[in-house]
């Protein structure tokens, strides 16, 4: 625990927002029984979907592989639960523009048998790099923090960067969300053992797990762990309490006083982030054999009976875990995946837990404040941007849907936390908006690159029908010139053969 | 005064000399302004304004002054982009249509393998040979129409795309 310190960096703006988080975590980690039914869908990670593996009626153990992945960016799914699956069909989800999307559908047996696994794995720290990393992925570990990216991607993205530490996300600074917290109090040791096997993955020495002030359990919790570990690659590193100092760029500022570039990757200025909770899975997995099958999820908000932070099983359906929780109360009127400032408003409890699924949250009123008014061009929303942005003029632009000058004012580096959303004196719905205009800008680039191709496709063909045209002409020529060179009577000769063909 | 007068007299006289040479000498960079008019078309090959391909038609807009609004594949905004670029006014387009991206799409069981279609593609996007049958690749479509006519069969419909 000796490992070299930097001065905290500073964060732009952000804001101190209400935590809202003691009412989950005054009560224990909670462990979910197994649901009677399970909804894994195929996509739950960045990249491609996986393909189901397995058929319907075919009976299935925990753990078991049911959606693998041959595409280069994606993640396998493992069964949650012994069972059976009973179809594999469209079911909703928790996306922010979602139609129903394809789901492996398990009807549960109860009696949770896992698969046997072959005889157990030798050491991690005899592995090579490469070899460890593809156990990641087998595993299919994602992201855990919410955007989850296929660690074992990401490592391997990292690999081919210079890199110099390890950043442990322990910094959940949305309101409400609290299972990292959970997981750090509970399983610190866990979340060192991972934090350990990823070094030994990326081939680097230093880490450094950055924990919220606000979380002195965890914290302890953690301290202790390391103790224990007696490993001085770690550090903890704590960072002050303000929204969003756990978002990726901001975190590494705040840890390494760097600035990830415009348009760039944490890897660019040395560092790789990685959540707390993908350390304990990734530790689950390589340690214990036990791959993602189940996520720590804080069941919480005015509108459930006893808020409490989950372990359960992926594929449980959100109205199972708020039954878990107590249900709904009498105020609930409002169904988030996720956070108050990031999450995704859902029309239906029948969305199943995933991967990216750190919290439920249950509000009794709608988030908005008041009418949208005019800007009047305060500049609080400058003020708390975390990236220095300049929303009030990216509000502007949006609204004239000019792309050029959205460009120009970095619309494509907002990270939509919000903040601005919250300062506004007018109501204004910035980072819907923005939302919106970075996508119309990924499909003006969508087309853009559609037209530059149809128009490279257009002059090759051309190119083509030319060269056939004089390649044409010449063989004409050509034949012309052997035919005069033959001579009159020749052709002759031949067209009355011809001729006497033709009459046969 | 008066030479106050001379004297920028003359330095207009000098410099109003020295455009006059500039504009008859240099020739107008019209090569680069289709190329610039072509990068704003959508680059389907429809021939939908009247000419062979958005090369043709880019052309046709710079050098013989030929309206900026018969591309309905570009809608509106490539309306408003060719107005800004050029220095004309805003038109309205000469066909209204509905903003959205197609792709031509071969009932393949109704296809005869006649190669109709084939030759009419502007941007080679279909595949197939002689009494075979014939698919698209969508991926490749710019949605022209082009195709539809030809068929003798009547096999090939054009589909949105989301």
């Amino acid at each position: 625990m000796s490992a070299p310190t930097y001065d905290l960096g500073t964060l732009h703006g952000g804001l101190r927002l209400d935590g809202n988080k003691t009412a989950a975590t005054s009560s224990p980690l909670a462990r979910m029984p197994v649901p009677a039914q399970l909804v894994l869908p195929l996509h739950q990670h960045v990249g491609d979907p996986a393909q189901p593996i397995v058929g319907i009626g075919e009976r299935v153990l925990k753990g078991q592989l049911i959606a693998d992945t041959r595409a280069s960016l994606g993640a396998p799914i493992h069964a949650s639960s012994s069972g059976k699956v009973v179809a594999i069909e469209p079911w909703p989800i928790a996306r922010r523009y979602g139609d129903p999307a394809p789901c492996i559908v398990i009807e549960t047996d109860g009696r949770d048998e896992s698969i046997q696994r072959a005889e157990s794995r030798p050491d991690y720290r005899s592995l090579t790099r490469e070899h460890l990393t593809s156990l990641i992925l087998e595993g299919g570990i994602v992201g855990l923090g919410g955007a989850v990216f296929p660690t074992a991607q990401k490592i391997m993205q990292a690999n081919t960067t210079e890199l110099e530490m390890l950043i442990l996300n322990g910094v959940e600074c949305e309101p409400y969300i609290s299972c990292d917290d959970m997981l750090m109090r509970e399983h610190a040791a866990s979340v060192v053992s991972g934090a350990q096997i990823l070094l030994h993955a990326l081939g680097i020495e230093l880490c450094y797990i950055a924990v919220e002030s606000d979380k002195p359990e965890a914290l302890a919790a953690l301290g202790e762990a390391l103790g224990e570990a007696d490993d001085e690659r770690l550090a903890l590193k704590q960072v002050p309490t303000i929204y969003p100092s756990g978002a990726e760029d901001q975190l590494v500022q705040l840890v390494t006083n760097r600035e990830v570039p415009t348009g760039g990757l944490p890897t660019d200025v040395g560092c790789i982030v990685q959540n707390v909770g993908t350390a304990a899975a990734v530790h689950d997995w390589i340690e214990r054999h036990e791959p993602l099958v189940s996520r720590i999820t804080t069941v919480t908000g005015p509108g459930v009976a006893s808020p409490v932070n989950v372990e359960v099983r992926l594929g449980t359906t959100v109205g199972d875990v708020v039954d878990f929780a107590g249900g709904y109360t009498d105020k609930a009127r409002q169904l988030v995946i996720g956070g108050p400032m990031t999450g995704k408003s859902m029309s239906t409890d029948r969305v199943p837990v995933v991967k990216a699924t750190n919290c439920v949250l249950v509000l009794s009123e709608p988030v908005s404040a008041g009418p949208e008014l005019p800007c009047i061009r305060c500049g609080e929303c400058a003020a708390v941007c975390p990236i220095q942005l300049l929303p009030q003029q990216l509000h502007w632009h949006t609204r004239a849907d000019n792309e050029q000058s959205l460009r120009d004012y970095g619309l494509l580096d907002c990270i939509e936390c919000g903040c601005c959303d919250l300062v506004c004196p007018s109501h204004i719905p910035l980072t819907a908006a923005f939302r919106m205009a970075k996508g119309r800008i990924r499909e003006l680039e969508d087309e853009k690159a559609r037209a530059d191709r149809a128009r490279r496709r257009f002059e090759a063909r051309k190119a083509r029908l030319e060269r056939e045209k004089t390649e044409r002409a010449a063989e004409l020529e050509r034949q012309k010139t052997t035919a005069r060179a033959a001579g009159p009577d020749a052709i002759a000769e031949i067209m009355r053969r011809q001729k006497k063909k033709d009459d046969d | 005064m008066l030479v106050a007068i001379v004297l920028f007299g003359l330095l207009a006289l000098v410099a109003g000399a020295l455009l006059a040479y500039a504009a008859i000498r240099l020739p107008p960079s019209t090569n680069t302004l289709v190329e610039q008019v072509d990068e704003l078309l959508p680059q389907t090959q429809c021939a939908q304004c009247g000419f062979p391909g958005c090369r043709p038609y880019a052309r046709a807009v710079v050098e013989d002054g030929v309206a900026i609004n018969p591309c309905p594949p570009g809608g509106e905004r490539t309306v408003q982009k060719l107005a800004e670029l050029l220095g004309r006014d805003v038109l309205p387009l000469a066909t209204p249509t509905i903003d959205l991206r197609q792709v031509a799409i071969i009932d393949e069981a109704r296809c005869i393998g006649c190669l109709h279609c084939r030759n009419a593609c502007p941007v080679d996007a279909i595949v197939g040979a002689q009494s075979l049958m014939h698919t698209v690749i969508a991926d490749e479509c710019t949605g022209c129409e082009l195709c539809i006519a030809p068929c003798p069969v009547d096999c090939i419909d054009l589909e949105a795309v989301a």
